[in-house]
């Protein structure tokens, strides 16, 4: 089993995590496959909370599902679904249910998932989560009570590399990393020339970066991204690429992509680590890595 | 100014149903300026109300009056003289409106015509647009006067979020995203500075309802009285 997603980055130069989605419904079959399949694979196993905005299993319960079988879980917590007596309830849980690292999100909003009626929380916004992971970090809740009892969360917060416009998402990143973000999982990336200036801006400071490496099964999957996905930009030769590829051959040239940029990624040293998505593909986790040696 | 619209005739006609004598009492404020219930509006109205109620071969009256505001005492009182040779109200005004006129004539069915929609601006003609959610604690020095609260949808005191969009909302593409309004206006005006600064948690409490507020003056006055 992993040795703690925080440990990792002292004992390896590149560490990679994956990311598990909790299924909507009790049947977790297929998703425990896949954590027995990733476990001892990789470093650390994201578990997304509701994501996309639509109802599932929750990222805690996931995340001592995956300790139960010997993983290194990393709770996902979003602002859209609760206020902050949740937020610091749901992160104390966690503490005590043995979960050491938390990414904070502000989360998707309402209208794009399943439950577009409801009403969204926001009650906090990612940077005041991560302040609050620092305060229960040190015996303290947002109101300023002492804890009957710490947590020492290894905090992490998300960034997007090809945000449009990129100003003010940098300084957001600034503050994620004032207010306690030690580690940083970016939005999917796909051009390393970009992608190398954005780390240049990150060298001065002292946080542990993991590109995002988002699996293409079609060249229509990426066309679509390009479109529609915020900050996320395929170039074009990738795109041919994927086209190029013959009918039941795409999801290997995808594979095929993502290894090629991880193991440049770790070669050239250009960041700390990868997190590594195959939305609706993780059984290919293993594959992507493979092909990444 | 508050913004609102006006109901579909259909539900509107609904609640009148079983009513012969209708008064509809308009707004000449807020509401007037939107063009959702003012004198014109009330006057649309009650002709659609009529003409549906002669489709249905039904007998009734409806009569139109306009107030200078529903959110004031002072305007409603003369309509005392009228109210009671009604069976139902409708009031055009916003909802705290319709709600201070069924306060002032309490034995008296007020129903409302309009419905609320935000506290905005005339952004062009015909085109209104919500700037203030009312939260109590105006942080609109920081933030180039642009608000975080009300024109970024997750209230984000401390930057966008991921879902920026070539400077759109990712939840409505013909929206801006509040956050590249906010930084280029404090670009323009020379304070990026103020965005170095992390926003704390919104203070909720400031928010709890129903607001009440007395001004300074009358406090006075009043501990004065007693
Ligand atoms: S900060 Fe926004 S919501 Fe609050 S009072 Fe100012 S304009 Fe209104
Ligand atoms: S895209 Fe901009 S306005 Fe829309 S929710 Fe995100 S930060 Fe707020």
């Amino acid at each position: 089993m992993a040795a703690g997603f925080r440990q990792a980055f002292q004992e390896k130069d590149f560490v990679v995590t994956a990311e598990i989605g909790p299924p909507k419904g009790t049947d977790i079959s297929e998703m425990i496959a896949h954590v027995d399949l990733l476990k001892d694979k990789v470093d650390g196993l994201n578990v997304t909370d509701n994501q996309s905005s639509v109802m599932r299993i929750s990222s805690l319960a996931v995340c001592r599902l995956i300790l139960d079988r010997g993983g290194e879980p990393i709770l996902q917590l979003t602002c859209r679904d609760r206020n902050r007596l949740a937020l610091q309830s749901e992160l104390l849980s966690a503490w005590v249910l043995s979960t050491k690292s938390v990414l904070c999100l502000t989360g998707d909003y309402v209208s794009v998932g399943d439950h577009p009626q409801a009403k969204p929380v926001f009650d906090l916004d990612s940077v005041q989560l991560l302040q609050t992971v620092g305060l229960l970090n040190d015996g303290k809740d947002l109101a300023g009570n002492e804890l009957q009892g710490s947590t020492d969360f290894f905090p992490g917060a998300v960034v997007t590399p090809e945000a449009d416009p990129i100003e003010p998402q940098m300084l957001k990143f600034e503050k994620k990393i004032a207010a306690g973000a030690q580690f940083f999982q970016t939005q999917a990336i796909y051009d390393l020339g970009n992608f190398k200036r954005f780390m240049d801006q990150t060298r001065r400071h002292e946080v542990k970066i993991m590109a995002g490496i988002v699996l293409l099964v079609s060249a229509g999957m990426a066309r679509y991204m390009n479109k529609n996905v915020p900050g996320i930009f395929v170039p074009d030769e990738l795109i041919q690429e994927m086209a190029a590829a013959e009918k039941g051959k795409r999801v290997e040239a995808g594979i095929r992509i993502a290894g090629r940029m991880i193991r440049q990624l770790r070669e050239e040293k250009l960041c700390n680590g990868v997190h590594i998505m195959a939305i609706g593909k993780e059984g290919r986790v293993p594959d992507i890595l493979e092909a990444a040696q | 100014m508050i913004v609102a619209e006006r109901k579909p005739l259909d539900q509107i006609d609904a609640m009148i149903q079983g009513f012969d004598k209708i008064l509809v009492v308009g707004c000449g404020t807020c509401v007037a300026v939107c063009m959702a219930g003012g004198e014109k509006e009330v006057e649309l109205l009650a002709a659609g109300l009529r003409m549906k109620g002669k489709l249905e071969n039904k007998q009734r009256t409806i009569d139109e009056i306009t107030v200078t505001r529903q959110c004031d005492k002072e305007y409603l009182d003369p309509l005392a003289k009228y109210v009671d040779d009604y069976d139902a109200i409708i009031s055009m005004a916003c909802g705290a409106g319709v709600q201070f006129l069924a306060e002032r004539y309490d034995e008296k069915i007020v129903l409302p015509a309009l419905n609320t929609l935000f506290i905005g601006v005339a952004e062009g003609t015909g085109i209104w647009s919500q700037r203030c959610t009312a939260c109590s604690d105006c942080i609109l020095d920081q933030t180039g006067g642009i608000c975080p609260m009300t024109i970024c949808a997750k209230n984000l005191l401390n930057g966008p979020c991921g879902g920026t969009d070539h400077g759109k909302c990712e939840v409505d593409g013909e929206k801006d995203c509040a956050w590249t309004l906010i930084y280029n206006k404090l670009k323009k005006i020379g304070r990026l500075d103020y965005l170095a600064k992390i926003q704390p948690p919104k203070d909720y409490s400031l928010m709890t309802k129903p607001g009440k507020y007395t001004h300074e003056a009358f406090k006075e006055a009043k501990q004065q009285e007693e």
